[in-house]
């Protein structure tokens, strides 16, 4: 159920397209082998995010083609393979760190949408879909803020991890707090009288994330 | 295992002119000795009734409320005016304290109040300061602390002595994101060692401290969230490996 949600959070904020910077951030320090890269790059990210072998060597095989990296030439594929950062590389790495990523338009939110629809739905308590959500969303965060308690004071990466999920999720509840009193004080007034009102122009102009 | 706190089919009824206002419907809770149970819901939802009730400041309309086995109903008003000062410690959202009296002071006054004399009253008040890394604030006023120090005075004067329940209203409220955690800290060290806590929060992020969370709205028990599984549970990638 968690990796439900985790993996299409990651996506969406690029978490995957991100390995490739995060590569070649640890290899502006040194020249490094693979396996010991993916070693690194967990262990920097509180091993929240793991990695495996084969998307650190693809990843690192389109660096190469796009001129990012070099390796060894002489050396076989496989763990003894070296590989190092080039200028084009690091300029890359320069401009990743300082663009930011693409928060300008709203993400085609799936819990936004099952919302959406449970309000218009007949016989369903959008209240209760609410709650339903509410209460897993906590779960989860209780399971964060334990990892938090018991190890965030000896890994710093970690409590960095933690606190950025926690903060994720928390905007998620806040919303549905929103929401549920939005629908309240809704339900209390009568229905507006239907007009035809022009878009409003911000989703003239964002659009949505696929 | 029998609850620090045990709320049995509780309801609370107010009259508001000819208008009868359910704050509290028939409500269910019960708090171990060594856990934290949150109550999450927005306000107007009844939570800080609720709490208020637990703490046997306020009776309700209907059901009982125990205090480590003891039902108050069934007490006299001196009998449960003491078991409120010597079991039970409240921190509030403003933390309450008395600005004419020291941290120490502060600390030791329920205790003065149970009948305890000056000295050891001061005695136990300064080792729950020193517990909580406030040694060194015991003669300062209030005015004189920052606002987590002044919520960690509260805190030590919540569990100062035999106190088996501590009640919180939003004990964070009024502090930055550290000094919050570093509170939810002290709570949680308190419960470590055998004190069940409720902590009544509109706020997620402060719920998910507790080691339960109940949902409350319209003065009703609505949800509760299933136990904690443990945080290994979040490294997705452990069995992807």
């Amino acid at each position: 159920m968690y990796t439900q949600y985790y993996t299409a959070h990651d996506i969406e904020c690029g978490g995957v397209m991100s390995i490739r910077h995060a590569l070649l951030a640890l290899l502006s320090e040194a020249p490094k082998y693979g396996l010991q890269l993916r070693e690194e790059f967990e262990a920097r990210t509180g091993e929240v995010w793991p990695l495996n072998v084969g998307q650190v060597y693809t990843t690192l095989q389109r660096l190469e083609r796009d001129g990012f990296v070099e390796s060894d030439d002489d050396a076989d594929p496989g763990p003894q393979k070296g590989f190092r950062i080039t200028a084009d590389g690091a300029q890359e790495l320069a401009g990743w760190l300082r663009t930011p990523p693409d928060l300008a338009s709203p993400p085609r939110d799936e819990l936004v949408i099952k919302i959406l629809v449970a309000v218009r739905l007949p016989g369903v308590d959008v209240h209760e879909v609410i709650q339903a959500h509410r209460r897993y969303l906590v779960e989860l965060m209780q399971q964060w803020t334990q990892l938090k308690e018991d190890e965030g004071d000896v890994d710093l990466s970690l409590a960095l991890v933690v606190d950025a999920e926690i903060y994720r999720l928390d905007s998620v509840v806040r919303w549905l707090d929103t929401a549920d009193g939005r629908l309240k004080r809704a339900a209390l007034k009568p229905p507006p009288h239907a007009k035809t009102a022009p878009a409003p122009q911000i989703r003239r102009r964002a659009g949505v994330r696929r | 295992m029998t609850g620090v706190l045990e709320m049995r089919a509780v309801s609370k009824t107010y009259l508001d002119g000819a208008d009868e206002v359910h704050a509290l419907r028939d409500v269910d809770l019960t708090v171990e000795p060594g856990k934290m149970v949150a109550v999450m819901g927005p306000s107007g939802s009844g939570k800080s009734t609720l709490l208020t009730i637990a703490g046997a400041l306020e009776t309700p309309t209907a059901g009982d409320v125990l205090i480590a086995g003891h039902s108050l109903a069934a007490m006299s008003r001196d009998d449960r005016a003491r078991l409120r000062r010597r079991a039970i410690g409240y921190v509030f959202q403003d933390f309450n304290l008395l600005p004419g009296l020291t941290a120490a002071e502060n600390v030791a006054l329920p205790l003065e109040l149970d009948g305890l004399s000056a000295g050891k009253a001061r005695a136990a008040g300064l080792r729950a300061l020193d517990e909580l890394g406030l040694a060194d604030r015991a003669a300062r006023f209030p005015d004189q602390l920052s606002g987590g120090e002044r919520q960690r005075v509260a805190i030590a004067r919540a569990v100062v002595g035999d106190r088996r329940l501590v009640l919180a209203d939003e004990p964070t409220g009024a502090l930055d994101t550290d000094t919050g955690e570093a509170v939810m800290r002290l709570i949680l060290t308190a419960c470590k060692a055998g004190v069940g806590a409720v902590v009544v929060t509109h706020d997620a992020q402060l719920a998910s401290w507790a080691d339960r969370v109940v949902f409350i709205r319209d003065g009703r028990v609505v949800d509760r969230t299933a136990p904690r599984p443990g945080p290994d549970s979040l490294l997705a990638g452990e069995a992807a490996r």
